[in-house]
């Protein structure tokens, strides 16, 4: 396993890079990281559109995310590979059709976390501000969301675990993120795929454990901070 | 002229049976690793909750190192990894039979148990400590009292859940087509790459996915409607 780990660190950390595209376990981050930060701010419209006191707004989101919940990622990526391409007129490449199945898989996840959040801030808060003049829009933006916001920061960090997961699945469509890269070491090597699989694992394992822990110790320090205010 | 959409290719012929075979090897798997996951997840939840702390990290151990390796790692590695350690003679006679889909049905079985086991764990711990004490004073042993008193009240707050995460196993089974199981997602690219009409294909698919989510959701709604948690 040693001589395994010291011939292919490198194409396992980053693929064919430099003297080829980025692979490997940073273009699973890289991934996960911009799949997250792009499928916020889109959970974030869809949540509040859940919520929101419109039936015209709330009933086609209410739709979509069902619809997205209720599809496996991989039939997602499936459409976003055969049907990117024609949509936008030009070929794209695995890399932003991985993304973009991401970012519409995600947010829609992200969006019933932002909802529950919303729920669960309770009504006198949002009637509170009306009262005092805030309009919708302002009572969401002002007094709603950075509340959510600061509650919702475990379930980012675990969404985000989730995420790191899911970039898996762009081994089906080519992408050389890790799992693809570990496959393809393990068809140079030949002789040792128990070796190999167990160590893309382990890769896994001390990446999402460690992040997971992390949201487990941020849940527990808010609800003592919460505990904290409730008794001063 | 082919028309749009060619609904009689899925309702008819070679493809409508590569589909719908697909479709009844999705649901297998989902039904077989159902069966086998959850007694393996409320004996999971039972050594979690056991007096000895041995038992209890091993119980850990394993929920951990499973709920934070992809799926499609597990996949991999049962298929092309794990058959490498078995003797010869029982590889052999493995590979005779459909090793695809006993490596598909070990992964999702582990997987899905590691989920569940974490609700039944929550459901039981759910149920008041005195229940159980209560249990033990009038002589009934650990085992006994688990299963005639604090099981049965558990299973009633577990069953929602329980039925969240089939909902889950059942999207998780379109991974098993990475590893070449004839299942729906399979079948449907089969179909697509044989007859180029990606987008019957995959609408077939979709509609079997969304379906029988929506299934599986509706009966997690009546559950709760007809079998409402007693306060306690």
């Amino acid at each position: 396993m040693i001589d395994l780990i010291d011939t292919y660190w490198l194409y396992f950390l980053v693929g064919q890079y430099p003297h080829g595209p980025l692979g490997g376990l940073a273009l699973t981050l890289i991934l996960a990281v911009l799949g997250l930060l792009f499928a916020f701010p889109l959970g974030l419209v869809f949540g509040i559109a859940r919520v929101s006191p419109w039936r015209c707004v709330r009933w086609p989101v209410s739709a979509l995310i069902q619809v997205v919940r209720g599809t496996p990622l991989l039939m997602v990526i499936f459409w976003a590979y055969f049907f990117l391409p024609s949509l936008t007129g030009q070929n794209t490449d695995q890399f932003w059709t991985m993304l973009t199945a991401l970012v519409v898989f995600d947010a829609a996840y992200l969006a019933e976390i932002i909802r529950a959040g919303i729920q669960g801030i309770g009504k006198g808060q949002t009637e509170s501000a009306r009262s005092l003049g805030f309009s919708y829009l302002d009572a969401m933006r002002l007094v709603i969301l950075p509340q959510v916001v600061r509650n919702m920061l475990p379930s980012l960090v675990n969404q985000f675990v989730a995420t790191i997961k899911e970039t898996s699945l762009g081994y089906i469509i080519g992408l050389t993120e890790v799992s693809f890269i570990a496959t393809q070491i393990n068809t140079q090597v030949l002789t040792k795929p128990a070796e190999v699989y167990l160590l893309l694992g382990l890769t896994y394992f001390i990446l999402c454990f460690g992040l997971s822990r992390f949201a487990f110790w941020l849940e527990r320090h808010h609800q003592q901070r919460t505990l904290a205010k409730a008794h001063a | 002229m082919t028309p749009l959409f060619d609904l009689d290719l899925l309702l008819t012929g070679t493809y409508h049976d590569w589909l719908v075979a697909g479709l009844i090897t999705s649901l297998s798997l989902t039904g077989i690793s159902l069966a086998l996951a959850l007694p393996l997840a409320i004996l999971i939840a039972l050594i979690r909750l056991s007096p000895v702390k041995v038992l209890q990290w091993s119980g850990f151990a394993f929920v951990e190192a499973i709920r934070n390796v992809p799926l499609l790692a597990h996949m991999l590695f049962w298929y092309f990894g794990a058959p490498e350690l078995l003797p010869t003679a029982l590889r052999e006679w493995l590979y005779a039979r459909n090793i695809e889909a006993t490596s598909a049905i070990i992964a999702l079985t582990l997987y899905t148990a590691a989920y569940m086991s974490e609700d039944v764990r929550s459901g039981i711990r759910s149920i008041p400590g005195q229940q159980f004490e209560a249990a033990r004073a009038l002589g009934f042993s650990f085992v006994a009292s688990m299963r005639l008193v604090v099981l049965p009240q558990a299973l009633r707050v577990t069953i929602p859940p329980l039925i969240s995460q089939t909902l889950n196993l059942w999207k998780d089974t379109s991974i098993a087509t990475v590893i070449g199981v004839a299942e729906l997602m399979y079948q449907a690219a089969k179909v697509e790459s044989a007859s180029f009409r990606s987008f019957e294909a995959f609408a077939f698919a979709s509609a079997c996915y969304l379906g029988m989510s929506l299934l599986i959701t509706g009966a997690a709604g009546w559950y709760q409607g007809r079998f409402p948690v007693r306060a306690a």
